[in-house]
């Protein structure tokens, strides 16, 4: 009879050269299949005398457990070595560009007016709207522009017929608003426009917003304050400087015109800005107590002040667009790129 | 407005430079929108002496010239010239040795041959007009010798302001010096005017007809005038810098005196006139012929100047042609008189031209000085053309009434949110030159004659703003108390509907809301477009009705540029005239695609986008909302491909391909899809509310039926929705087919059942029973066969 201990080493190592799973189950019968080694020593216990059987029988079932615990974990690992193979044999590239739809846009005049909404909805601006086709009451008269005033000849108007025009600027929905509504209220009121002009810094269609705040707080200060305040949150530009000017527009007084340093060349002189450093951005004011006359808001206890401003001249001066032109073609090349 | 820096200066000279007195006034809301040189930089340049000229003999375009440049040589120097006007004894500038000009050096050379020792100049060498020919010919009494620079005052640069159309003060040189004198608080001289002696009786009889029109009119009669003269050269120069051409004394004064003053004036040639002048309104059919040699048929609502037998002028605008001042001139009649702006103004819009005079009548122009500018224009004319003068006519009515404002320091406080003392205001109003008092913090003012724009009290509260600097105004955040805004559930944003659409894969696009007719009448079968008065451009001219067209056009554009698959979306206004001729505006939501589905890509074969894809899309946007497509028929869709969109039993729009016969028209290669929505029907959006969920499992079981062809998959769900047992949940058709196996003009539908109890687990007999009630109706209704 053999060593057990030599048994149990060779079928370690038989065990352990052998990589076919089908292969290792013939090796574990030689050890302990129907004739194997370990079970033909137990069948050959009987032979031995009585007092040496426990020992030897013991011994011998040690020796089995022994191998059996090998084989499992031979066994283990080859099924886990074909498992990894397997596995290996599925790899992807992951690298290969994935499939189905790609993502679309939203035209980047929208994104200018998504911002310029979300950012005076951040201090409690409402959003208001008003007709497109609009009366020359609402357009002019009503904001102190009455008929023959130089003013009319600036706005370049589109008639559709007596007393109907296309709205030439936001503001006649300040007018719609504060004769539906009780002050205090501030709003903006996004919306498209429209001039008799088309050229290289003109369309006929473009869009405005126009603000209003009317309160018995507000003052020139606070126009100021919301204003500039506007601006460095929209370009996202701290330390941009700006500058107000007196202007001139019928439905405030005192008027003012905003400017702002070089979005492109931070106030060195460029082509953007004309070499002056300075860009016009807005024309803005406190609204002139004919206009809250027009509208039945007693202008020595409320103040309003207001605000229109360019959103395609916004969108140019953000994200570089050179023609305005470029907004109203429509090719997928240039509004891609707001993707 | 455009003016000589120096001209300015004499009547204000703060000590700013140029640069900063043109940001003094841009700050002050006088836009400078150009200020430049009036010549540009150049050095060594004399006022020279042609003596003689010669042919050069190896250049039939040169000539060689004798210059005398005074004490600059001793002896004449031989200069070679090309320019066709040199000739001998004329005065222009000379270019000496060592001299530089833009680009130029002047050395010796030699020019075919021949030395030269300068250079004659143009006035475009010069950098003083660009569109200057032939030497710059000076007066013959310009010195010899002289320093070019210094002779012809160069050192001076040009202002242009961009005035906004309340600062009719401010259209004329004196009255920005008047402004300048308030910002910088810098003396302003007085203009000087003397009176001319008068030395003939003459006189014209002058009748106002329209007082409320013209209520000031002066005039006199000047005779012996020598038109021969030219017009001194610093006014020559000082028209120049302004943009206006010499056109012979008498003008040149007029000219002078509104640029100076901004008063307009005329002369009349007197020997054309007739009789008495009367200011009347036009009868409508009157015709007059002005100086800009255009015939005007006038209306009742135009000034007129007249005599006894015709018109001769349209007041305050432009002078006629026929009384006009010619060179034979030698009696003139000066006119100075004030029209009331609103008499003026939109005249010039109607007529198609402006001019200088109408641009400040009307606008304003200051009534208190008419007489006196009279006088002032009657002194140049005869220092410059000499002539006998006549006294001054002058007819009077009402003038415009400056009524006295109460400014309160208090309001002015609390408009601009600063603190500004009484005594600033004090000082703000008197460098302004305003005539006022005060008492107890409340100043009661009186607006000049010439500011047409200070009416109310924040007029004169901007005037303060201004003067004290808008940026000394410190920007402060408003207060204002706090409350938050609604934001409405049971409701989505526009915005939140572009971004469904951009995530399945369409671009936004934004169109004009003008459109071709042709869009309108055929494509939408609109027959009462909304038409414009004056359109841009006559594929501008109606305004849409609906999105498709833009979107079609927006499709061709884009193919051309090699982009074959599209897919577009438009949110925007639209127009309709209802039938009593009320302008409705609705917005509206369309959407496109053209070409596969997918972007071209491996492992997916490429298929046509069709009607099936964009309904999904459309599903997406009524999620959880009763949606029905019904087949219907529009002008601009393939009668077999388009559905009518009902939502909660109303129609919110379309989905169709486009109609072959579009197709083919507009040149597009693949079929086209397009949906158009009512943004009202898609705004509305379900508040949650959940239920109970199920213990049980649910239970599937797939039926496949055969029907005729024409039968609806809607109405064969609407029909099982109606009579299905409550245990079924849910009914989803999931698959089609035809061919051979299921007979013809027969197609094959396979729906997916779910059935659930909230309280038991299903028995077999229940859902055996539920679906064969479901293929009864089926078979009673559609001749439904089960498919085994």
């Amino acid at each position: 009879m053999r060593d057990l201990n030599d048994i149990v080493k060779e079928a370690e190592h038989l065990f352990d050269t052998t990589d076919d799973p089908n292969e290792l189950e013939h090796v574990k019968a030689r050890y302990l299949g129907k004739n194997g080694e370990l079970t033909e020593l137990l069948k050959g216990l009987s032979k031995l005398p009585l007092d040496q059987r426990p020992d030897m029988g013991s011994r011998i079932n040690q020796t089995k457990s022994q191998i059996e615990t090998l084989l499992k974990s031979r066994r283990l690992y080859l099924q886990e070595q074909i498992l990894r193979e397997k596995l290996k044999e599925e790899a992807l590239d992951v690298t290969m560009p994935g499939r189905g739809y790609t993502k679309g846009g939203l035209h980047p005049v929208t994104q200018t007016l998504m911002r310029i909404e979300a950012l005076f909805h951040s201090i409690g601006y409402e959003v208001a709207s008003g007709p497109e086709i609009e009366t020359d009451f609402y357009n002019f008269t009503a904001l102190n522009i009455p008929e023959n005033h130089p003013a009319r000849a600036m706005h370049d108007t589109f008639y559709v017929d007596n007393g109907n025009l296309l709205r030439t600027h936001t503001s006649p929905v300040q007018i719609h608003f504060m004769l539906e509504n009780n002050p205090p209220f501030k709003l903006i009121a996004p919306g498209r426009v429209y001039r008799c002009d088309s050229d290289v810094t003109h369309t006929p269609m473009f869009h405005q917003v126009e603000g209003l705040w009317v309160d018995e707080q507000a003052n020139f200060a606070a126009l100021k304050g919301v204003l500039v305040n506007f601006m460095k949150q929209f370009f996202e530009q701290d330390n941009l400087r700006v500058r107000f000017r007196p202007s001139f527009f019928p439905f405030t007084e005192p008027s003012a015109e905003m400017d702002i340093s070089c979005v492109k060349c931070d106030g060195k002189g460029c082509r953007i800005c004309g070499q002056t450093g300075w860009l016009e951005v807005l024309g803005c004011g406190m609204v002139h107590p004919n206009v809250l006359r027009h509208v039945n808001i007693d202008s020595e206890r409320y103040i309003g002040f207001a605000f229109g401003l360019g959103v395609e001249r916004l969108a140019m001066l953000r994200y570089g667009v050179s023609d305005l032109r470029s907004f109203f073609e429509n090719d997928l090349r240039f509004l891609k790129q707001f993707n | 407005m455009k003016f000589s820096e120096s001209w300015l200066r004499t009547f204000v000279n703060p000590d700013y430079t140029s640069d900063e007195l043109a940001h003094a006034l841009t700050m002050a809301g006088l836009e400078v929108e150009n200020l430049e040189p009036v010549a540009a930089s150049f050095e060594h340049v004399v006022v020279a002496e042609v003596l003689g000229v010669e042919n050069h003999p190896e250049a039939d375009r040169l000539k060689i010239c004798q210059v005398s440049v005074g004490e600059h040589a001793k002896e004449p120097l031989q200069i070679v010239c090309g320019a066709p006007n040199v000739k001998p004894g004329i005065k222009v500038p000379c270019a000496l040795i060592g001299g530089k000009l833009p680009g130029i050096e002047i050395k010796k050379v030699k020019l075919r041959g021949v030395l030269s020792f300068g250079m004659l100049c143009s006035a475009r060498e010069l950098g003083i007009n660009e569109n200057a020919d032939g030497l710059m010919v000076l007066p013959d009494d310009a010195p010899t010798g002289q320093n070019f620079r210094d002779y012809y005052a160069l050192n001076d640069k040009v202002f242009t302001l961009s005035l906004t159309p309340n600062r009719a003060d401010c259209l004329s040189v004196y009255g920005i010096a008047r402004e300048i004198s308030a910002i910088t608080d810098t003396l302003l001289a007085p203009l000087k005017i003397s009176h001319a002696s008068e030395e003939i009786p003459d006189k014209i009889e002058v009748h106002i007809k329209a007082p409320d029109a013209c209520p000031l009119y002066c005039g006199r009669i000047i005779r012996g005038i020598n038109l021969n003269v030219d017009p001194p050269l610093w006014m020559k120069q000082r028209l120049e810098r302004s943009g206006l051409r010499s056109i012979n004394a008498v003008v040149d004064t007029t000219n002078y005196v509104l640029l100076e003053t901004g008063q307009p004036m005329h002369a009349f040639d007197l020997a054309r006139l007739e009789g008495a002048i009367r200011v009347r309104y036009a009868e409508a059919g009157e015709k007059i012929t002005l100086l800009n040699d255009s015939e005007i048929v006038l209306t009742p609502d135009m000034l007129l100047i007249v005599d006894d037998y015709k018109p001769l002028a349209l007041a305050g605008i432009m002078g006629g042609l026929e009384s006009a001042v010619v060179s034979e001139t030698v009696d003139i009649f000066l006119e100075c008189a004030f029209f009331i702006p609103n008499c003026i103004s939109g005249k010039s819009f109607t007529l198609g031209f402006s001019s200088d005079s109408a641009h400040r009548f009307e606008r304003g122009v200051d009534f208190a000085a008419t007489r006196s500018v009279l006088e002032y224009a009657t002194e140049l004319i005869q220092s410059i053309c000499g002539g006998k003068v006549g006294p001054v006519i002058e007819t009077k009515y009402q003038l415009p009434e400056r009524r006295q404002v109460a400014v309160r320091s208090d309001r002015v406080r609390r408009v601009l949110g600063i603190s500004l003392t009484t005594d600033q205001i004090f000082e703000y109003f008197k460098r302004l030159q305003f005539v006022f008092s005060e008492n107890d913090g409340i100043f009661y003012v009186t607006p000049p004659s010439y500011r047409f724009d200070l009416v109310i009290e924040e007029d004169f509260i901007e005037e303060l703003a201004r003067i004290h600097g808008y940026d000394a105004i410190l920007a402060q955040q408003p207060r204002a108390e706090l409350s938050m805004l609604a934001v409405p559930e049971k409701k989505h944003t526009p915005a939140a509907i572009k971004q469904m659409l951009v995530m399945r894969d369409y671009q936004e696009v934004v169109n004009y809301a003008f459109v071709d007719e042709f869009w309108e009448r055929d494509l939408l079968q609109n027959s009462r477009p909304i038409v414009l008065k004056n359109p841009i451009a006559s594929h501008m001219s109606v305004m849409r009705s609906g999105l498709i067209g833009g979107l079609i056009a927006n499709l061709q554009f884009n193919l051309n540029r090699k982009q074959d698959r599209v897919r577009l979306f438009e949110m925007g206004g639209c127009f309709e005239c209802d039938s009593n001729g009320n302008y409705r505006q609705f917005d509206k939501l369309a959407g496109l695609g053209c070409g596969d589905v997918y972007p071209e890509q491996w492992g997916e074969s490429a298929r046509t986008i069709d009607f099936f894809d964009l309904k999904a899309d459309i599903e997406v946007l009524f999620h959880a909302r009763e949606l029905n497509f019904q087949p219907g028929s529009h002008p601009a869709f393939h009668p077999g491909k388009s559905a009518r969109i009902i939502v909660e039993q109303n129609f919110a729009g379309w989905l169709g391909e486009l109609h072959p016969h579009w197709q083919k028209k507009f040149d597009l290669p693949r079929s086209v899809v397009l949906f158009e929505l009512s943004l009202d029907c898609l705004l509305p959006k379900s508040l949650a509310h959940a239920k109970e969920m199920s213990k049980y499992p649910p239970v599937r079981r797939d039926i496949a039926i055969t029907v005729d062809n024409q039968v609806a998959v809607q109405s064969l769900l609407d029909v099982m929705q109606e009579n299905k047992p409550e245990i079924v949940t849910e009914i989803v058709l999931f698959d089609m087919y035809r061919g051979k196996s299921v007979g013809e003009k027969r197609k094959s539908l396979a729906f997916r059942i779910l059935l659930q109890d909230i309280e038991k687990t299903l028995t077999d007999e229940e859902i055996d029973n539920a679906i064969s009630s479901l293929l009864h109706v089926l078979e009673l209704k559609f001749c439904a066969t089960l498919r085994v």
